[in-house]
């Protein structure tokens, strides 16, 4: 048993208080469920049952007196029938032909919930299914004579090419071979979506459970053919989110603003059960990657060669970005000279998958970090020598043709992890226990990786992001962004970078609500993006402030907080702007070739080494982490326990990916465990001692050298974890989750 | 059908009738307007809406009223407001997206109130029943050692 918490962060003592802390703690924090309404409507959405096919006819039981209920259907929008993504595929609800089971087709609302309950049982749709069979896996997708859901079933296929893999594959080298799946993962935030819609002094006004309020505001817009000052989009406090409220708020905000509209502006809540947000909202995409790894005999990469394939369901959705993104870190953070990575997104007959977490990279780093584990065993070389002996270094380029900058030195991570966790000793020790013909096996496992910070590619320059300062008479500073605090600690994270700025104590800076009427679009609130993206616009914010207050306020050169004050209420008084904006800056630099994949896909990496201690019970095939060490580089660390929480919490989720997180699949398509009760994600029993350490070279774009670290430790647990297994059984697991039934069979086909 | 129950809610008589299988959680919440307890999976699994019922932990959607007749049921808004938990979940990484935090933070207290000076495993065992998908349970961990060392209740 442990009792060294966070023995690798800075003691929280001498870090300031989280800005959300005390309302959080007391519980006056206002979520969604907790707001009302006087004349409140409830809602409900009735869904299509079959994987596909069309809806024939709805039928009302004439019993219900349905001049109480607000209904609504395809008829009643007023816009485009889409949600507004990356393409306008996804109906808001379903006119006649659909793609997958619970797609939207009605909504109902009405003031009392038990009276809705009865009107739903009294409504029946009837569908008629497709001719040809639905496809649920990518194999299935990917077959001749299938059903066609887009044109041969791939909504992608993307390229990115370094040297020539054809070229060394001509040259002798040993060849590791293999193929790796990872199933899908749900967010299981644990509070469900919800969103409430209301007209209010004739703008339609939507708050609710969400990470982009600009996503949601751009939907609403196109959905309803109003103008953008039309519709205003806040959010509430939001009970978790990990991806999983980047796309589909969209969705319940176009709902409950139908149900509105049409019930003639009054409020109607919109809030899933537990059960059907499971079933309806997206998951991590499930993915199949093939890997063939070349190596000389001291083990140097000659050739990486990779075909990621992931699972995008019925619509496109995210696909296009989370593919590349997987396809960007599927080589890993290794020095190559011939990098081969094709990547496909392809439709099937599932709800579709989206956004979580690492988008792409934990699927696609899992693939690696396991094939480089079976390469080391092909070469008879120790896994973390392999990875020392290729680990990119300052001066090396990256598989995407990134130039690596120092002061980064990968090595002295991987070296602390190791030291950290006992590694060589463990080793010796998990050898021991195992030649004892215990019930169980102990393996060590590691995993090196990197994560990119930011959108991919060019994907900043098009968000074009924009945050501000505005400055009360007091000298109360407020940041004006969309950017949302989803539990990361994002409101005390940017307080500090702002109160660092401006030289003021950080009690002087809070945070408006995101309420798209008063706070720019900053982008949407993923990617880690926040951190270096939008703190850096406000640094840049800061300074203008600054200069706009000596300007026009007459702050002194060197000020302290209550010089400041003053002038800041002489700005007041001049009546001059109290705002200030500031716009995201593209480096100049930076390039992009989104047709080859090369170039500079992300600003800044956090790097990183895992490593997990696993012991399995060879009687139940259970397998638990006993031990785990999670060091990074994350450029610099704002706020410590902020920071070590994000990195707890997402090894936490990578275990849960890796060891209990099944989601199963129904014959509709639809996931068939969606209780809490039958999915099981880790509990306190579960979790090991987690050892977090950063180390700080200061490097990254962000203010004062920070990179972003939010979906980092999403990538590592999951491959650290199966290479202890298999170093401990001596098996070849090549997916996640590994459940107890698949450690036991591939212990049998181990013949253990 | 409804029957009729009397009992307390942070200390203040509630008196009223109710459908019989009303859950505790949404009397607390609905009728009595305390909305620190939350519904995270409204089966019993995640403990966000855990209360005290006479001093012990029960997850309130599982609760009928009925079954709360005659007895005493403390919500997180019940806690004395000088609760060491507060500042401790505060300030040590115990809260992030904040919704399990309530029930954290009853859960907690029950443990404390048997146990004033709990090692780690008994704070394991003590939080089993409440999930958290955001902290990995580690700051949840620091926090409560942290108010126990501070001389909790
Ligand atoms: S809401 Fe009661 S245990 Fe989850
Ligand atoms: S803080 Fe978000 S679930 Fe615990």
């Amino acid at each position: 048993m442990h009792d060294d918490d966070r023995s690798g962060a800075v003691p929280f003592k001498e870090a300031p208080l989280r800005k959300d802390g005390t309302e959080k703690v007391r519980g006056t924090a206002r979520y969604i469920a907790d707001v009302r309404y006087p004349g409140m409507l409830y809602g409900a959405t009735l869904r299509t049952r079959l994987p596909g096919g069309t809806v024939v006819s709805i039928d009302f039981d004439e019993n219900i007196a349905w001049d109480e209920y607000v209904v609504v259907t395809a008829k009643d929008i007023p816009g485009v029938n889409a949600v507004k993504m990356i393409e306008q595929d996804q109906p808001v609800l379903v006119e006649a032909q659909y793609r997958h089971a619970g797609e939207p087709v009605m909504l109902v609302a009405h003031r009392d919930p038990q009276a809705l309950g009865t009107a739903l049982a009294a409504i029946r749709i009837e569908e008629r299914a497709c001719d040809e069979g639905p496809v649920f896996t990518i194999e299935e997708a990917l077959r001749p004579m299938t059903r066609q859901i887009v044109a041969g079933n791939v909504y992608r296929d993307y390229c990115m090419e370094k040297g020539s893999v054809a070229r060394a594959l001509g040259e002798p080298c040993h060849v590791f071979e293999g193929e790796y799946q990872t199933g899908a993962q749900e967010h299981l935030y644990i509070e469900p979506q919800g969103m409430i819609a209301r007209v209010e002094e004739g703008v339609l006004t939507v708050e609710g459970s969400l990470q982009c309020p600009y996503y949601v505001h751009a939907a609403l817009v196109s959905m309803t053919g109003l103008s953008a000052d039309q519709v205003r989009v806040l959010q509430c406090a939001t009970g978790g989110a990990f991806g999983g409220k980047e796309e589909y708020p969209s969705h319940i905000a176009c709902h409950a603003a139908l149900l509105s509209l049409k019930a003639g502006g009054r409020p109607v809540a919109l809030i899933y059960q537990r059960a059907e947000d499971m079933a309806v909202t997206p998951k991590r995409h499930p993915s199949r990657t093939r890997v063939r790894l070349g190596a000389d005999g001291n083990g140097r990469l000659r050739f990486i060669d990779i075909d990621f394939v992931i699972d995008g369901g019925a619509y496109l959705t995210l696909s296009p970005v989370v593919l590349s993104r997987g396809m960007i870190h599927a080589a890993g953070p290794y020095r190559c000279d011939h990098v081969r990575v094709r990547g496909r997104a392809v439709a099937t007959s599932h709800p579709p998958f989206g956004a979580f977490r690492g988008f792409g990279a934990p699927q696609s780093i899992f693939a690696l970090e396991t094939a480089m584990d079976g390469l080391a065993r092909t070469l008879g070389m120790p896994p973390e020598v392999l990875r020392a002996r290729n680990v990119l270094v300052p001066g090396d380029l990256s598989p995407a043709g990134q130039g690596i900058e120092g002061p980064l030195d990968m090595h002295r991570v991987m070296e602390e992890a190791l030291e950290a966790s006992q590694y060589h000793a463990k080793v010796a020790r998990c050898r021991q226990w195992n030649a004892q013909g215990q019930a169980s096996r102990r393996g060590m496992g590691i995993a090196t990786f990197y994560h990119g910070a930011g959108f991919t590619g060019n994907g900043e320059l098009a968000l074009r992001s924009r945050a501000g300062l505005r400055v009360s008479a007091g000298g109360l500073v407020e940041i004006l962004t969309s950017t949302t605090e989803m539990g990361q600690g994002m409101q005390t994270t940017l307080s500090e970078i702002v109160a660092e700025a401006l030289q003021i104590p950080y009690e002087g800076v809070c945070v408006a609500r995101p309420d798209t009427r008063d706070v720019p679009n900053s982008g949407p609130t993923v990617a880690s993006r926040t951190c270096m993206v939008v703190g850096r616009i406000l640094a840049q914010a800061a300074y203008k402030l600054i200069a706009r207050l000596r300007a026009g306020a007459a702050l002194p050169s060197a000020y302290d907080y209550d010089e400041f004050c003053a002038a800041c209420a002489r700005l007041h008084a001049s009546g001059d702007v109290a705002t200030v904006m500031a716009d995201y800056q593209h480096p100049v630099d930076s390039q992009w070739d989104e047709s080859t994949f090369q170039g500079s896909p992300y600003r800044s990496f956090a790097w990183a080494c895992y490593v997990a201690e696993v012991e399995v019970d060879t009687t139940t095939g259970e397998a638990r982490v006993l031990d785990f060490t999670a060091v990074q580089e994350v450029g610099r660390v704002v706020h410590p326990t902020v920071a070590a929480g994000q990195i707890e919490g997402g090894v936490v989720q990578g275990i849960g990916y890796a060891l209990f997180e099944e989601v199963h699949f129904g014959t509709d398509g639809q996931m068939a465990n969606n209780r809490v009760t039958n999915y099981i994600i880790p509990t306190s029993a579960d979790v090991p001692p987690i050892r977090v350490l950063f180390q700080e070279s200061r490097a990254g774009a962000g203010p004062g050298g920070a990179a972003g670290i939010g979906e980092l430790p999403m990538d590592g647990p999951a491959p650290a974890i199966i290479n202890a297994i298999n170093a401990a059984l001596g098996t070849e697991i090549r997916h996640v989750p590994a459940m107890p039934e698949h450690i036991l069979a591939a212990m049998d086909r181990g013949h253990l | 059908m409804t029957v009729s129950c009397r009992f307390t809610v942070n200390g203040s008589p509630v008196y009223g009738h109710f459908a019989p299988m009303r859950r505790l959680l949404d009397v607390v919440r609905a009728e009595c307007g305390l909305t620190a307890t939350k519904e995270g999976c409204g089966e019993g699994e995640c403990g966000s809406c855990a209360v005290l019922l006479d001093g012990a932990l029960v997850n309130s959607c599982l609760v009928p009223i009925a079954e709360v007749d005659g007895r005493e049921v403390t919500t997180l808004e019940g806690l004395r407001t000088d609760d060491p938990l507060f500042a401790a979940f505060a300030a040590s990484g115990g809260t992030q997206c904040g919704i399990c935090t309530p029930g954290m933070i009853m859960a907690a207290r029950a443990l404390l109130n048997d146990c004033p000076h709990p090692d780690l495993s008994e704070i394991r065992r003590a939080l089993s029943g409440n999930l958290c998908r955001c902290t990995g349970y580690t700051g949840i961990y620091a926090a409560i050692r942290a108010a126990a060392g501070q001389g909790g209740e």
